[in-house]
This record gives C-alpha cells, sequence and structure tokens, in this order.
C-alpha cells in the first residue's frame, strides 16, 4: 500500500511539475514577434479572479498626465459596446448572455462558477429582458455641446438577444444579437425606435454559445457587413460540430443575406474596424487558454480574406497545440501568424482607431484596446485599455497603458474595459462593464501628454 | 483487558446485519475500471470526445461513492468492527490511495483535449484501477463476519 502511494505522489509531482514559464514577462509578449514559451498544462488551471466591487462615488480610472476622464454615464447595466453617431449622440449597447451552457463534463459547472465571481457584485440587477433576465437594449446619450455631461438618456431600442456589435449604414442601423443580424430603420437624430426589427441574418448561437458577443462592421463603402463569430469553446474540446462556422469573421450583404467565411481559426474575434481610410479589416482575438499563464498571447491583426489563423489546430502560425484530435497537419500548413500579439490572457474586447484631432499628434491613426483582463492567470494581466502606435498603417513600437485603475491597489476590480470608440470631440469612450459607466478621456490642451513608446 | 477486546463482538455498520460498507465499494470498483477502459477506447478512437467525457464521469461519480465506502469503513475500523483489523486497514490504506490517485487523474481529465488522457491521464486510470480492485478483493475478509 505504500507503493502505490509513492507512485501515485510521484506522479502527482510530474504533473504539476515547477512552472518554468514564471519568469516571463508580459512585456516580452508584445509586438509582433512574442516569446512563446513551450505549453504546459497545469494539474490545477491558474485562476486568477478579481472580487468585483465597482466605483466608489468620485473614483475614476487612471489617465496620464495631460489627460482628465470622467464618467459620462453611469448606473448602466452591463455596457458591453459604444457606438457614437455622426449626429454626435453616443449609442451604448447593454447586454449580457442568459442561461448556462450544457453540461458535458463535470468540470463545467465549476468552471461556470468561477466565471460568475468576474461579473459579480458590480451591480446590475435590474432586470427588464423579456425573460425578467437581465436588460438586452441600446441605450441612447445625447451630449449636444460635447461637454461631456449628458442631457438627455433614453432607451432607444430595448428586448434584444445578448446585443454586442453595431453599426450603422446610411439610415440603417444594424445590430448584431448573438443569434442574429437584425436592422432598424433610423435616422440619427431619433431618439427611439419604434418599428420592429428585420432580419438580416442569422449568426451561430444555440445551447452552447460559449463566446457569445458577435462584433459587427460595415465596409467603409456600406455594402458588406462584417461579423465576428467566436468559438463554442476553448479548444474544439465541445467537438467540431459544435464549431460549423465559427471562430471565424462572417462578410454578409446586407441585401441579400448571403454570407461567406472572410476568415477563419479566429478563436475569438472581436472589435472589427476598418482602419481609417483603407479597405484593412482589423480585429483583437482571445486566443487559448489553459497551456499556461504565458500562452496563448492575444493579439491585434488585420484580417486577410479568405486566411486561415490556427485555431484550434496550432497558434501564432504553426504551433500545433497538442490537445486538439484528430490533428490536421493539412490545415496548420496553412495557418499565417497575427500581426501583433497584446500578450497572454489580457482578454481584448474593444478595439477603435484614433480618427479625432484633440489628442496629441502621435495618437492619430493609432489604435486602443479594451482588455478586460485575465482569469487563467495568478498575477493579472490587461485590465486596463492600451494604446498602439500606427505608422503607414501599421502597429509599431510596444503598447502604452493608457487607462488604468480598473484593478485598485488592493487587487480588487473597480470596472473592466470592454468596447472603445472615439466621439465627434475626439475624446476616448470606455464601456466598463462590471462597473457600469461609460469613460469619456480628454485631453487638457496646453499639459504635455507623456511621450509613448 | 485483554480479555474483554478479544471477546469483543462489534457488529459493522449495518441495515439487517448486513454492513453496508459492502453497499458502496463496488461502485468505485465498477467506475475506477470503467474509467480506465473508456480512457483506452478514447486513445483508440483518435480523440472521440464522448469516451474522455464518459471517463470523467465514471471518476466523479467512482470518486463519490469510495469517499463515502472509506468513511464508513473507517467508523467502523475505529469502533473496532473489524474481523481482521490487519486487513481492514490495509483495505483502507488501498481506498485511501485510490481515492488520492483518482482525485488528481480527475483534474488530468479536466484538461482540454487529448492531453487529458493521453499520458499521465490514462497511467493514473490503470494504478487507481488496480488499487480500487485490490482494495475490493481484500475487503471481504476484512469485514463479513456477521453472524
Amino acid at each position: 500500500m505504500i507503493r502505490p502511494l509513492l507512485i501515485g505522489t510521484a506522479l502527482v509531482t510530474l504533473a504539476a511539475c515547477g512552472d518554468p514559464q514564471s519568469n516571463i514577462d508580459p512585456s516580452q509578449q508584445t509586438g509582433p514577434n512574442p516569446l512563446l514559451p513551450e505549453p504546459s498544462e497545469e494539474l490545477v488551471a491558474a485562476v486568477g479572479v478579481p472580487k468585483v466591487v465597482g466605483w466608489k462615488p468620485g473614483e475614476t480610472p487612471v489617465v496620464p498626465a495631460g489627460f482628465k476622464i470622467e464618467a459620462l454615464a453611469t448606473g448602466l447595466s452591463n455596457p458591453r459596446m459604444i457606438y457614437p453617431l455622426p449626429n454626435g449622440d453616443v449609442l451604448v449597447v447593454e447586454g449580457q448572455r442568459e442561461g448556462s451552457e450544457p453540461i458535458d463534463r463535470p468540470k463545467d459547472p465549476v468552471r461556470d462558477f468561477i466565471m460568475s465571481i468576474a461579473h459579480g457584485g458590480g451591480g446590475g440587477k435590474e432586470t427588464s429582458g423579456p425573460g425578467g433576465g437581465p436588460p438586452q437594449r441600446i441605450t441612447l446619450l445625447r451630449d449636444a455641446d460635447g461637454d461631456g455631461k449628458v442631457e438627455l438618456r433614453k432607451v432607444l431600442v430595448d428586448h434584444l438577444n445578448a446585443p454586442f456589435g453595431i453599426t450603422l449604414v446610411g439610415n440603417e442601423l444594424y445590430v448584431a444579437n448573438t443569434d442574429a443580424v437584425v436592422r432598424y430603420t433610423f435616422t440619427p437624430g431619433q431618439t427611439a425606435i419604434s418599428a420592429p426589427a428585420e432580419k438580416v441574418i442569422d449568426l451561430p448561437g444555440g445551447m452552447i454559445d460559449h463566446h457569445w458577443t458577435k462584433s459587427l462592421t460595415a465596409s467603409p463603402d456600406g455594402s458588406k457587413l462584417y461579423a465576428g463569430v467566436g468559438s463554442n469553446s476553448n479548444v474544439q474540446e465541445r467537438g467540431p460540430e459544435a464549431e460549423t462556422n465559427r471562430a471565424a469573421v462572417w462578410e454578409i450583404d446586407p441585401k441579400t443575406g448571403a454570407y461567406r467565411v472572410f476568415a477563419s481559426g479566429l478563436r475569438n474575434p472581436n472589435g472589427l474596424t476598418f482602419y481609417p481610410g483603407s479597405n484593412t479589416l482589423w480585429t483583437v482575438v482571445n486566443e487559448r487558454d489553459e497551456i499556461g499563464p504565458n500562452l496563448v498571447p492575444d493579439y491585434m491583426t488585420s484580417v486577410r480574406p479568405g486566411a486561415f489563423y490556427g485555431w484550434p489546430y496550432s497558434y501564432y502560425g504553426q504551433h500545433v497545440d497538442p490537445r486538439v484530435r484528430p490533428q490536421r497537419p493539412d490545415l496548420v500548413a496553412k495557418a499565417i501568424p497575427p500581426d501583433y500579439a497584446l500578450s497572454s490572457h489580457v482578454a481584448p474586447l474593444g478595439l477603435t482607431f484614433y480618427t479625432g484631432s484633440s489628442f496629441p499628434a502621435g495618437f492619430r491613426g493609432g489604435a486602443f484596446v479594451g482588455e478586460h483582463g485575465s482569469w487563467n492567470r495568478t498575477s493579472y494581466n490587461g485590465y486596463r485599455v492600451v494604446f498602439i502606435r500606427f505608422a503607414g498603417g501599421r502597429p509599431v513600437g510596444k503598447p502604452m497603458n493608457f487607462v488604468a485603475g480598473f484593478l485598485g491597489p488592493d487587487a480588487k476590480a473597480r470596472g473592466r474595459p470592454v468596447g472603445v470608440a472615439v466621439d465627434r470631440t475626439g475624446a476616448l469612450l470606455i464601456a466598463d462593464d462590471v462597473g457600469n459607466t461609460v469613460w469619456r478621456v480628454t485631453y487638457a490642451a496646453g499639459l504635455p501628454a507623456v511621450r509613448h513608446a | 483487558m485483554a480479555e474483554a477486546v478479544a471477546e469483543r463482538f462489534i457488529r459493522p455498520i449495518s441495515i439487517v446485519r448486513h454492513p453496508i460498507y459492502n453497499i458502496f465499494l463496488p461502485v468505485p470498483v465498477v467506475c475506477f475500471i470503467g474509467a480506465a477502459l473508456t480512457d483506452w477506447t478514447y486513445l483508440d478512437s483518435g480523440g472521440t470526445r464522448f469516451w474522455s467525457n464518459f471517463s470523467s464521469w465514471l471518476l466523479a461519480a467512482g470518486l463519490v461513492f469510495a469517499a463515502i465506502a472509506g468513511i464508513v469503513l473507517l467508523i467502523d475500523l475505529l469502533r473496532g468492527a473489524a474481523a481482521n483489523h490487519v486487513l481492514g486497514w490495509a483495505t483502507f490504506g488501498l481506498l485511501l490511495a485510490a481515492w488520492v490517485v483518482e482525485f488528481v487523474n480527475s483534474l488530468v481529465h479536466a484538461r482540454d483535449g487529448w492531453t487529458a488522457v493521453a499520458g499521465p491521464g490514462l497511467i493514473l486510470s490503470v494504478i487507481g484501477a488496480l488499487l480500487i480492485v485490490i482494495a475490493g478483493w481484500l475487503s471481504r475478509d476484512a469485514l463479513e463476519f456477521v453472524r
């Protein structure tokens, strides 16, 4: 009876054997060529989920010297996406996935419980959804004089189904619910929508709907829509049949409702945005979990038509994930690496390019990325908005921590950033889903801006 | 004192004179052997996840009932209700070892995909199955003396 115990102990030690990655700094995993350690599966996946305490009155995130941050709207319910309209009104998408995923394994309820902590406690207890659930709506904020004070706040449309993406083309407002893209006839200036939605196309939703946020944007000429459809699992552990047309960016013809898979192998693509003045689509992608605290770096990339980015078979080009069977060497051979790493588990959900002119010149054309923050590592990563400078339409240098302080010094979460957008005055707007706030960052002219890498 | 101990007759925790320990132990025996078999089937299938999920549930059920069996056995042993104390404690030790091995194994099986089974997963399943089989084989002589 001693011997088997010893063998068991030896195996435990082997399985849990050291953490060779702990000496990697997240900054080594940003930029075009991130340092990639060997995959290592821990015996118990590293979990670090901060307790959510929300913002106390007067508390705000932290911005660099010369900038100012104020709440544009508070008391929202899980605001995730922001969309400034041409007339200056700002739409805020409030929604969340309802219900829980079907249980395949004893692990599933345990994971659901951990994830619920990450969203708990920050408010949003209000119920107005169709089933008595959380609000699923779009709220309009009007700040006609652009002073950062909202004069009119109104629910534009309600009772949606876990909405996330939103884009306006002419007089048509497209909203990506988790299961469909719908269209409303809408003229900026309107403060209510009474006409029913018209369905453009169904999107993969269904019972599991693991990555439920469907990002949405339109091509610069307005002729096509692009929707981000995240995977139904971490690395296909729900089976390949659950991943049909997922982990992909769809190109949709809004007139006919026809679509094609524009690019694939993108585990959870969000923040779809065309680079200003170009026909190049960009996205930020949440890469896979549970092969170590420093794998796999999440990334920002231009999306090449027809390209395959590896998921689930490989990551960062052709680094094969040992967990996925049957293997597909034919697909791995086609996988291309993304453009720019953001470091591991930061969970980028929002992306916008700076098109305003009120920030210092170095910001123009650069990217702001909302990093919702990590769960699969014990030392937190993300929980901030980073800025990445662009030159010639390509990212250059290292990311700069632009908005921080979402995690307090006590390591508890005041908020978590999601969608980012630039308003008509050139201010940066940030949706904070657990802080239930929309933040507005302005540059106080005359003060020195910090130099960024 | 020695005489008193020798002559003492303490019945194990029983229902109508049959020790309840015997009800619980077969569950982990079946589950842990089953998990080793479904692990093998998973690997043999090249990764049909139905089988690895099957293993995970077998391990979970086996752990619950092995824990109940272990607690009942421990109480019986502490009450001095074993027919053979050496065999009784040996059975308990094996049961505990099997539980620890399979608990670790269930963590390994919580990984996503092939590496949940290939390598340590299968090895632990086989070790756990062997341990629980020996525990089951010994246990009959450890407690079965109710007259």
